[in-house]
């Protein structure tokens, strides 16, 4: 377990150590997220209360793209340089390296989701400051990236992996991103916690399964 | 040390290597030498248990693959033709980093010895990107021993090297056999091979066709052994 956790923790100090130095994934991740929201200002001239409305599907399509983008930097990084082998050979339980990169890749979410927020609350004057969408972005950033991870780490594999990893991994994480949307909407508009509850427990049920499923085939996915 | 029976691989029709016996004592340096395509590469990822056989036996340091791959690979170094470094980092940064994949607990010493061993600890503290690729090579190397394995494998190392990157990897791969490493190196240079090596196998079309100890060679020189099995 000791071996694990510090494998786990090694590649994701490696990585964060990296990025710091290179800022190759998080830049693009932020200049993109900024694209897509000042493209959804002006492309949705919107009255205030449909500006409200909007919100978080404009949040969560900006997340999911953004996401889509670092995911694919962070394996990509690993495969170009030969690095994936180097990880394989370790001798750890390969589930900590796909627990090391899910932590990272989080990590890269977390900076850019605290980026988007401000802005988006400038750029829309929509407060969104909201421990509940706090909550949600939480949770659905957790669902997102334990698939986008299993699933980058299958696409690298690939010629097409720019290609292969949206359509690989958009259809499954549906669940995860209508329920952030529902659940997001919900507190932003101020209904009632019984409503919000289904689509929280939903984003908690994904995060678990999924989280799970990874752990017990990511060494069949990375596996020649 | 590496004891392997009848070992296949196929990737989906095609069958790359098909049926290798191949045996390693401890201590030895094998040079597996062979044509493009031969499945040189193939194999040094089965021994290194980054790629599954699809039938036959492979042990490593008594431990059976795939099974005992944990096990395997806590006794195995390998050093392909890519570094394996990552560019945003230090050489010490590097170190350190696959000193915590390899569960070394007091590894200061250890990475200084090794950076001391392979010429680069003048350097430890730039970044790999800014290596040439010789100094990357050395310092792949230094990864490779970091956590002292019994066996130590090598893909086409001098790939890429001009000559005095070659020459200085002469050294350090000299070095590191003459600690008593098991070592199975591929290449394509006859020369460097015939130099450092105490055994030639050659793999072609998927088998080893031929096997020579250096000392069984006698006043033939590999070029004529290579040349022969390939021809038979």
């Amino acid at each position: 377990m000791t071996n694990f956790l510090q494998a786990t923790f090694a590649v994701f100090r490696k990585d964060i150590t990296a990025e710091l130095r290179s800022r190759e994934i998080i830049f693009a991740m932020m200049v993109f997220s900024m694209l897509v929201i000042v493209i959804f200002n002006f492309a949705l001239e919107l009255d205030p209360a449909t500006r409200k409305e909007v919100t978080s599907g404009v949040l969560w399509a900006t997340f999911a793209f953004a996401g889509t983008l670092g995911l694919n930097r962070s394996m990509a990084v690993e495969k170009d340089r030969g690095c994936l082998d180097g990880l394989l050979l370790a001798p750890v339980d390969r589930s900590a390296i796909y627990f090391g990169k899910v932590l990272s890749n989080l990590a890269f979410m977390f900076i850019v989701e605290a980026f988007v927020l401000p802005l988006y609350s400038a750029l829309y004057n929509v407060n969104l400051f909201n421990p509940g969408l706090l909550l949600v972005i939480l949770l659905g950033s957790i669902g997102y990236t334990a698939v986008g991870t299993l699933l980058a780490s299958m696409a690298v594999q690939a010629r097409t992996r720019d290609v292969l990893l949206p359509i690989l991994l958009f259809p499954i994480a549906i669940p995860v991103l209508l329920s952030a949307v529902k659940a997001s909407t919900g507190f932003l508009n101020g209904v009632e916690m019984a409503e919000i509850w289904p689509s929280l427990n939903l984003l908690i049920v994904y995060d678990v399964i999924f989280t799970a499923v990874a752990f017990m085939v990511f060494d069949a996915v990375v596996e020649e | 040390m590496i004891e392997v029976k009848k070992l296949i691989k196929r990737f989906g029709m095609k069958s790359v290597l098909r049926g290798v016996d191949f045996r390693v004592e401890r201590g030895e340096f094998v040079a597996l030498l062979g044509p493009n395509g031969a499945g040189k590469t193939t194999f040094l990822r089965i021994l290194s248990s980054l790629a599954r056989p699809s039938l036959g036996e492979v042990k490593v340091a008594g431990y059976s693959l795939p099974n005992e791959a944990a096990q395997v690979r806590a006794r195995l170094g390998v050093v392909s033709h890519m570094p394996l470094l990552y560019g945003d980092l230090t050489a010490q940064e590097n170190l350190e980093f696959y000193a915590r994949m390899y569960g070394i607990t007091e590894y200061a010493i250890r990475i200084t010895e090794v950076l001391d061993m392979v010429g680069l600890a003048s350097r430890r503290n730039d970044l790999v990107r800014t290596f040439s690729r010789g100094m990357a090579q050395r310092l792949a190397i230094g990864r490779a021993v970091l956590h002292d394995p019994e066996v130590i494998l090598f893909d086409e190392p001098y790939t890429g090297l001009d000559q005095d990157a070659s020459s200085m990897l002469d050294e350090v791969l000299k070095s590191v056999a003459a600690q008593g490493r098991t070592v199975v190196m591929t290449s394509h240079d006859l020369a460097r091979a015939e130099d450092l090596a105490t055994r030639f196998d050659i793999l072609t079309r998927g088998v080893i066709a031929a096997s020579s100890s250096r000392e069984a060679l006698g006043s033939n020189n590999l070029l004529t052994f290579y040349k022969q099995a390939l021809a038979a």
